[in-house]
């Protein structure tokens, strides 16, 4: 039947030619209706009549999601730097420099409180504007004190994920990010503090393979491509064709990898009925275990990075230093940590000092057994 | 063991080949055979100097990968007689890319689970080249809830190109499994040492590696992506990998200079498999020294600790002003 496509692609060329005027008509990506873009976007950018959900900047999500003037961003003073100097065709710093002059944003993801029908929320959302929403350290860390503020303030915890996945120019320490956040909401669990995860189009890699699937609740929006490796990927993995609809929310829906799919237009409500059911939940007299308190002694989310030891205070004025997170006093530089002493002996690297030591603890567990047969080795 | 010998260190093993043979050879009254063992000794010396002082960090990536690299059952063997595998995650099946099991090593009681590659095609069908689908993953959360239960420590080892990317691993949920386990293992209330053996790759490692401790060995990598995957993606050409393993910075020293590991396990000259029992040696005692001592911490301290560590990671600016323009080399 070559001749029918043939043909119906000979049909559609004239409107691929007409021009249309920027700011007032929308092609839709997917089935290609042509939409006027007021109606588009009292629609919340999906379109009229496939549902078609066009891809929106973070901004836009806290609009349509929060009350009216309730979202107040955090952590926007943490952003990245180039801690592996890392160059392919283009040196990563410049790609850094085009992603916030193109896209007005300091970090792939923005970070907040606000709420939903007057119910208080911790938010984050992922832009994939910003470098393909690409998980990184300073993007890691902003979504770490989102999660501390909400161990401290008990209210419940939305990330919203639009991502490729761990940032590669920051190598390793983009992984380590999905241990970073997971184990926090290790703690946010053990606490009782609701999280609800959303994914949108696409979620994938590392996001996905960390803190955006392990929702107490995980929402996606209609046809979102949600997966650990990309379509691509596993297509030249194992040389076949990829079943219809694969990787898709409506695919994940009926493996039983996410509770529910929602339309842009329902995402509110649905968070809202969330939110009021966790509300009414946190009044019954049984609780589950409550170790809140116990992080929150030894770990906070504002006044620098997250750390148990007080970190120093910068003197007012001084350059700007790139904040390796253990701030050890006296030592900014990243890379500093890890050299191994005049000693040359290399145990691994304890907490400077140990702090709120209980009596009767042994201190310094590393510290406590220092290496014995390894000698520093170094390139 | 099989497999070939890398391109760099050929010229070593040919020359130790010769070595050899003359030795046979050589007696007292030969002097000319004496003679000439001694001047290929002092070449081969040199050489191996030569060579494994500057080894790039593609080098180290061939040798992660080595056809002769020593393996977990390979150690196991030799730290672990008393290794009793336990199978299946108890929901699909069981991933032979995983294995995990109970041991006893110096008289300690301790939960190993560790990836596992093959060492010829019939064995690496069977493995899926050390690439874990979710029920290994699953197999591995078992095993770590065991631990748990008990108050074993945890050890893993780790040596997997990746989690596999194939369309059951995606239907049965891959990310959940992976992202499951970094949950997991934050409070799990053991203590748990991870080493990187071989190839550290990417969230297929992390898996099994939020350790209070993670070591590696000299000539293992640890890195977000494969260098061939990196090259194929920012260069557009999967043969630039060498240059991305050099931006990748995925070596031992590399990830011990970014605070990500604790410790470098020196490797034998030229690479474990040149002598995998002084190797698994190395290992047993780096395992010991440090189970002890974590064994001595309240769980809850251990908790914290690990905490704080995995929070430290990580390197960015705290800025209150503009955002200023990172400085990259010139």
């Amino acid at each position: 039947m070559s001749w029918l496509k043939k043909s119906k692609e000979g049909l559609r060329t004239p409107q691929r030619k007409r021009e249309l005027p920027d700011g007032l008509w929308t092609k839709c990506e997917d089935c290609g209706e042509i939409l006027y873009q007021k109606e588009l976007e009292r629609n919340l950018w999906t379109c009229t009549k496939c549902s078609y959900h066009f891809r929106i900047s973070a901004r836009t999500y806290l609009k349509i999601l929060l009350d009216e003037e309730s979202f107040v961003e955090r952590f926007s003073e943490i952003v990245s730097t180039d801690p592996l100097k890392f160059r392919d065709t283009k040196r990563y710093a410049d790609r850094l420099r085009k992603a916030r002059e193109e896209t007005g944003l300091s970090e792939a993801i923005l970070v907040g409180e606000g709420a939903i029908e007057g119910r208080p929320l911790v938010i984050g959302v992922m832009d994939f504007s910003f470098l393909g929403g690409s998980l990184a350290s300073a993007a890691g860390e902003r979504i770490a004190r989102g999660i501390l503020l909400a161990l401290e303030t008990r209210h419940p915890l939305v990330l919203l994920s639009s991502s490729g996945g761990a940032r590669m120019f920051e190598g390793i320490l983009s992984l380590m990010q999905m241990a970073k956040t997971n184990a926090l909401l290790a703690r946010l669990s053990d606490a009782g503090v609701p999280y609800i995860s959303i994914m949108t189009h696409p979620t994938t890699g590392g996001v996905t393979a960390s803190f955006a699937s392990v929702g107490d609740v995980i929402l996606a929006e209609p046809r979102a491509l949600i997966g650990f490796a990309g379509p691509r990927v596993i297509k030249q993995t194992i040389n076949q064709e990829l079943p219809e609809g694969f990787q898709r929310s409506e695919f994940l829906l009926a493996k039983g990898m996410i509770d529910r799919i929602v339309h842009r237009n329902e995402l509110r409500r649905t968070l809202a009925s969330l939110l009021h059911f966790f509300a009414a939940a946190a009044l019954l007299p049984q609780k589950p275990r409550r170790r809140a308190g116990e992080t929150l002694a030894r770990f906070r989310a504002v006044g620098g990075p997250i750390a148990s030891t007080p970190p120093p205070a910068p003197a007012p004025g001084a350059p700007l230093q790139p904040v390796q997170a253990d701030s050890t006093p006296g030592v900014t530089a990243p890379g500093v940590n890890g050299a191994p002493s005049p000693q040359g002996t290399q145990g691994p690297q304890g907490p400077a000092e140990a702090p709120d030591e209980a009596p009767g603890t042994t201190p310094g567990g590393s510290a406590a057994f220092p290496a014995d047969r390894e000698i520093p080795i170094r390139e | 063991m099989n497999g070939t010998w890398l391109d760099f260190e050929k010229p070593i093993v040919d020359l130790e080949r010769r070595i050899e043979d003359l030795r046979g050879m050589a007696t007292p009254e030969r002097a000319e055979i004496v003679e000439e063992l001694k001047r290929l000794e002092r070449r081969a010396e040199r050489l191996r100097r030569d060579v494994y002082s500057k080894l790039t960090r593609w080098q180290r990536v061939k040798l992660a990968r080595h056809p002769r690299r020593p393996y977990t059952l390979d150690y196991l063997r030799v730290i672990a007689p008393g290794f009793l595998e336990l199978h299946g995650d108890r929901r699909f099946g069981d991933d032979p890319a995983i294995i995990s099991g109970l041991t006893q090593i110096e008289e300690i009681p301790i939960v190993l689970i560790g990836h596992q590659k093959g060492r010829d095609t019939k064995e690496n069908i069977h493995r899926n080249f050390g690439m874990a689908h979710p029920e290994g993953y699953r197999k591995a959360l078992r095993l770590m809830q065991l631990a748990a239960k008990l108050g074993c420590p945890l050890v893993t080892f780790v040596d997997t190109p990746g989690a596999y990317p194939g369309v059951g691993a995606e239907e049965r949920g891959q990310s959940e499994a992976i992202a499951r386990n970094l949950v997991e293992m934050a409070h799990l209330p053991v203590p748990i040492i991870a080493i990187v053996i071989g190839e550290g790759g990417s969230g297929g490692a992390l898996a099994i590696a939020v350790g209070d401790v993670v070591l590696m060995l000299e000539n293992s990598i640890y890195s977000v992506i494969t260098p061939e995957g990196c090259a194929a993606i920012l260069w557009k050409d999967a043969t630039k990998a060498e240059q991305a393993a050099e931006a990748l910075k995925l070596t031992a020293h590399d990830l011990l200079e970014l605070n990500v590991i604790d410790e470098v396990i020196p490797e034998p000259l030229g690479g474990a498999h040149r002598d995998p029992e002084e190797m698994a040696g190395r290992i047993q005692s780096a395992i010991v020294r440090h189970v002890r001592g974590l064994l001595a911490l309240p769980a809850q301290e251990l908790l914290d600790r690990r905490l704080e560590k995995f929070l430290k990671m990580g390197v960015y600016l705290e800025e209150t002003g503009p955002i200023p323009a990172p400085a990259g080399e010139g």
